[in-house]
């Protein structure tokens, strides 16, 4: 049975029509066309299909779209703000933390997710943070430095305004 | 040259294509959605080993929202395989299934979940056959066959190779050392499942995009398996989100979707679940080895002769290739003056197994690293110092008629002995430690293991006289340079390499050139991404064609300046004379000239590896241009009640010949390492009642940033004379020395030896329940199997033989 899906993605309200179970990451990818989220394994295993609800890293390949509707739900293509990198895009892009690249969007919301709640981490906190994503390419050594990276960043960047 | 010459070479920049895939753009494989495409999903065999009576597929095509069933009786019928002396697959099973996962029939449909349910109302009416699990029930019932080929009863491969007397070598020695080991199968466990959409159009033609390493060889096979002109098939390579060597055949996911895409008039997409990516395998086959060495008091190797069985699956695959690598490479690290080597594979009825980051070296590797440290103890010698002592001569040959270029790895023993502290924390840690030891379960050790790889194979799959790797480079009236190559990035950054080498060559920013990779209508033929062949092979043909471009821009700009075209350099988008910058022209003015003068300015450059595979049968496995080499310390800390083991620090240093950008060179180098450490603790390939035991990421235990320790990576520069720039690997051979050195540094802590990948707790514990009642502490394999090699090829041994000169290679004029 089909069914109306209205969500709020990335701020912007989007509606499909599809079926019931469909999950979230069905819906973004094959309704709304935001392919940018990936899968992995689609049972929750992997952590590549990591997005934010209200600020929160979901798995979206376990969570229905009637389950979110009404909150704020950000994916990969919602972290540059008017054109311009979230500051943990430009650490990926810069210290080749992106190899593959194809878990890179679930662990840049995951590491999102993470900075909001902990400006400054330290290293075990942000492996901690991340131990939910895979990553077969990286060692994933330069994306904790990465991460790193950005916090120092985001940090002075706030001490400064 | 020294780095100081270079603008681009050698500077950590970011890979071109890192912005698309930090926001998301990057298109893989299953983020291609068409107009009006369906579905398609496989129906594979719920049994190891069966006849198929019959298939009936009414039920299915009587689905609504059903478009097409085929079945093998749709296609052409005709075998193929990646190795022209393997062809033993079908892209739908026509008469037997030989593997639990097998392809019988696929579905094209309006969804995926109808097309799956479309595939359950197939009915197959199977006549079971004994299913063969293991080599030794492989060898133990030869009147089951798997297959009608092959060089005996389930035997695919049988090959024996000596080069010089090695009983001889035995007899000169002070030691002489058996050992038995077993590498376990694994998986590489890509993050991106396998995926293709094809589109066959009116006109006739069909194009497949699809997450392959290798475009070049599915298009050989689409042809084949269609029977179609290849001339009519284009293969896209997408962006691979991630390969280490699962995604370098051709699949029969890849030939159905292109059939039902014929038949629907639609374009189809077939993407594989996690599930099916495991019995697609593949992956590094589970190996038993048997091998002797003969040693002097000093530590010298005397001789060498390895006994190699590998378990491989249902399917060729690569494994003659595979075969021949388990016994080839060991002998291009240290100076081993005769070898012996006896291979043979054995056909199981589990999913083929193929290459996986290493192809067959790494278990040789773990049974070579794990027995020179047994014998350093034996001889009272420092595992480190020993293996330093003999290290391989730089620029000769070695027993087995490779010849070996520039060897780095002294100096990596000496980096890595230094940074890791080596001397002090082998004396102060471990079982022989001289100070009391700490009273806590956690005991600490570290454990040392060196190793050696190929930059690209030498020869091709199939046989022939073209480049293995072709570039063209197109310069535009804007300053951009297009570059063409058949390469596939599947994440080390090929495409950034090309752009990189372009650039240095043509003195413009990486930025300035536009790479369009991996398109079979577009590019000039690059074999694939395996046998880390990229960046050398298409680095050397990237410089041929920048380097014709820059010629014609350098003599037209030459008439414009009245000057003469070597006195000309190209540096920061510019062309002059350095003494008189100031008349330097811009490189898009450079370019109007060269086209003013010469027409279209299109240059190709090709690439051919030197012709040194040995004069003998089998001598076309192993030749490579160069070779890199890598040494590890490891530093773990071992549970003795749980047998836990925990990785503290890998120190890693790898000789790359040259970092072209060693921001990726140590990604290739964390990766290789971090990959290694998760087959030599957890990973494995496995099997129960004929199913994978554990076919999801949740149960196949692969590290997480929890189980990965610090990575120190020093990366060393020999400057080789075969790579671009000077160039050699660095992809797969770092991953070679982690797992000897874990099991060596586990050694180390408990003096207990586990002499079979994965380490898991429960080995750790028999060891040292065995140590413990006063047995050898060790857990490894107890039998081998009962096999006849083939009487060996014997040919003289080449060691310590100079180098042949570095000849003009194919092309390079």
């Amino acid at each position: 049975m089909r069914v109306r899906i209205a969500l709020t993605v990335n701020d912007e309200a989007r509606e499909a029509l599809a079926p019931v179970h469909k999950t979230l990451l069905e819906v973004l990818r094959e309704d709304l066309g935001l392919t940018g989220t990936k899968h992995g394994c689609e049972l929750g295993e992997c952590g590549t299909c990591t997005v934010l609800v209200d600020g929160e890293p979901v798995l979206s390949c376990l969570v229905l779209p009637v389950e979110v509707e009404g909150r704020r739900i950000t994916t990969v293509e919602g972290m540059a703000e008017g054109g311009r990198l979230h500051p943990l895009q430009q650490a990926f892009a810069e210290l080749g933390a992106a190899q593959c690249g194809y878990c890179t969007p679930g662990i840049l919301l995951t590491a999102t997710a993470l900075l909001a709640e902990h400006p400054s981490p330290t290293r075990r906190e942000v492996k901690e943070a991340l131990a939910g994503n895979l990553c077969r390419c990286t060692g994933y050594t330069k994306i904790l430095d990465a991460v790193e990276l950005a916090a120092l960043r985001m940090g002075n960047r706030e001490s400064r305004a | 040259m020294s780095k100081n010459d270079f603008a681009v070479i050698g500077q950590p920049l970011p890979k071109i294509d890192a912005w698309a895939k930090v926001v998301g753009e990057t298109k893989y494989a299953d983020d291609l959605f068409l107009p009006r495409m369906a579905y398609g999903r496989l129906l594979r065999s719920a049994h190891a080993h069966a006849r198929i009576r019959s298939i009936d597929t009414t039920r299915a095509r009587a689905l609504p929202g059903v478009y097409a069933v085929v079945t093998g009786a749709d296609l052409p019928r005709v075998k193929f395989g990646i190795l022209p002396v393997s062809q033993d697959e079908e892209a739908l099973c026509n008469d037997k299934v030989r593997m639990v996962g097998d392809p019988i029939a696929a579905v094209a449909a309006v969804d995926e979940e109808t097309a799956e349910r479309a595939c359950r109302l197939i009915d197959v009416d199977y006549e079971p056959l004994p299913a063969l699990m293991s080599i030794f029930d492989s060898l133990a019932h030869p009147e089951v066959r798997i297959h009608d080929y092959g060089d005996g009863p389930n035997v695919h491969k049988n090959v024996a190779l000596q080069f010089g007397n090695v009983e001889g070598a035995f007899e000169r020695a002070d030691l002489v050392r058996e050992d038995v080991f077993f590498f376990e199968g694994n998986n590489h466990l890509p993050m991106e499942q396998h995926a293709a959409v094809a589109q066959w159009g009116a006109d006739g033609k069909v194009t497949l995009w699809s997450s392959t390493q290798t475009p070049h060889y599915v298009h050989r096979l689409l042809a084949k398996t269609l029977d179609v002109p290849a001339a009519h098939v284009r293969v896209v390579a997408t962006p691979v989100g991630g390969g280490f060597g699962g995604k370098t055949d051709p699949f029969a996911h890849e030939i159905v979707a292109c059939q039902l895409s014929k038949l629907t008039g639609r374009p189809v997409k077939i993407a594989l679940t996690r599930e099916e990516v495991f019995y697609t395998h593949r992956g590094r086959h589970p190996v038993l080895m048997w091998i002797k060495t003969g040693f002097t008091k000093q530590g010298d190797i005397t001789g060498c002769h390895l006994r190699t069985w590998l378990d491989g699956g249902a399917y060729g695959s690569y494994g003659v290739a595979s075969t021949f690598y388990t016994g080839v490479i060991n002998p291009v690290t240290y100076k081993i003056p005769v070898y012996k080597f006896e291979g043979a594979r054995i056909f199981t009825n589990k999913p083929p197994c193929g290459p996986k980051r290493g192809h067959g070296t790494p278990q040789p590797r773990f049974a070579l690293e794990c027995q020179l440290d047994k014998a350093a103890e034996q001889l009272g010698l420092d595992p480190a110092a020993m293996r330093r002592r003999i290290v391989a001569e730089p620029f000769t040959k070695t027993a087995n008629h490779l010849t070996v270029t520039t060897i780095g790895l002294g100096e990596c023993i000496d980096k890595v002995v230094e940074a890791s502290g080596w001397r002090d924390k082998r004396a102060r840690f471990g079982v022989t430690a001289k100070r009391p030891r700490p009273a806590s379960p956690r005991k600490r050790g570290v454990g040392m293991a060196c190793s050696a790889y190929l930059t690209g194979a030498g020869t091709a799959i199939y046989w022939n006289d073209m480049p293995h790797s072709g570039v063209i480079a197109r310069a535009d009236r804007s300053g951009g340079v297009a570059v063409l190559c058949g390469a596939t990035d599947i994440g080390q950054g090929s495409d950034s390499v090309l752009a990189y080498v372009t650039a240095e060559v043509l003195g413009i920013d990486p930025k300035d050139v536009h790479v369009h990779p991996a398109d079979t209508s577009l590019t000039p033929v690059d074999l694939g991404s395996y046998s880390s062949r990229v960046t050398l092979m298409c680095g050397m043909a990237a410089i041929q064609a920048a380097e014709r471009l820059r010629a014609a821009i350098f003599t037209a700009v030459a008439k414009k300046l009245e000057v003469s075209p070597a006195s000309l350099v190209a540096r920061d988008r510019k062309v002059g004379v350095p003494d008189d910058w100031d008349k330097a022209v811009p490189f898009a003015r450079a370019v109007e000239l060269g086209e003013a003068l010469h027409g279209v300015l299109a240059f190709p450059g090709s690439y051919a590896p030197p012709k040194r595979a040995g004069k003998f049968k089998g001598g076309g496995v192993g030749p490579s241009p160069c070779y890199s080499y890598s040494a590890c310390v490891v530093e773990l800390s071992v549970d003795e009640q749980t047998g836990q083991v925990d990785l503290e620090d890998v120190w890693i240093a790898h000789d790359v010949g040259r970092a072209l950008n060693p921001l990726l060179v140590e990604g290739q180098v964390e990766g290789s390492v971090y990959m290694g450490i998760g087959e030599a603790l957890m990973e494995e390939q496995v099997f129960r009642k004929n199913l994978h035991k554990h076919p999801s990421m949740l149960d196949y235990k692969s590290p997480t940033t929890l189980e990965t320790p610090e990575i120190h990576t020093i990366l060393v520069e020999t400057d080789d004379p075969e790579g671009p720039f000077g160039a050699k690997e660095a992809g797969q051979g770092p991953l070679l020395p982690v797992i000897p050195a874990i099991a060596n540094a586990i050694h180390h802590a408990l003096g207990i030896r586990i002499d079979e990948v994965p380490i898991t707790p429960d080995k750790v514990l028999k060891a040292l329940e065995d140590k413990r009642l006063g047995r050898p502490g060790r857990v490894g394999p107890q039998k081998l199997p009962l096999l006849t090699f083939k009487e060996p090829l014997v040919v003289e041994s080449a060691f310590g033989q100079p180098a042949d000169a570095i000849v003009t290679r194919p092309f390079s004029s």
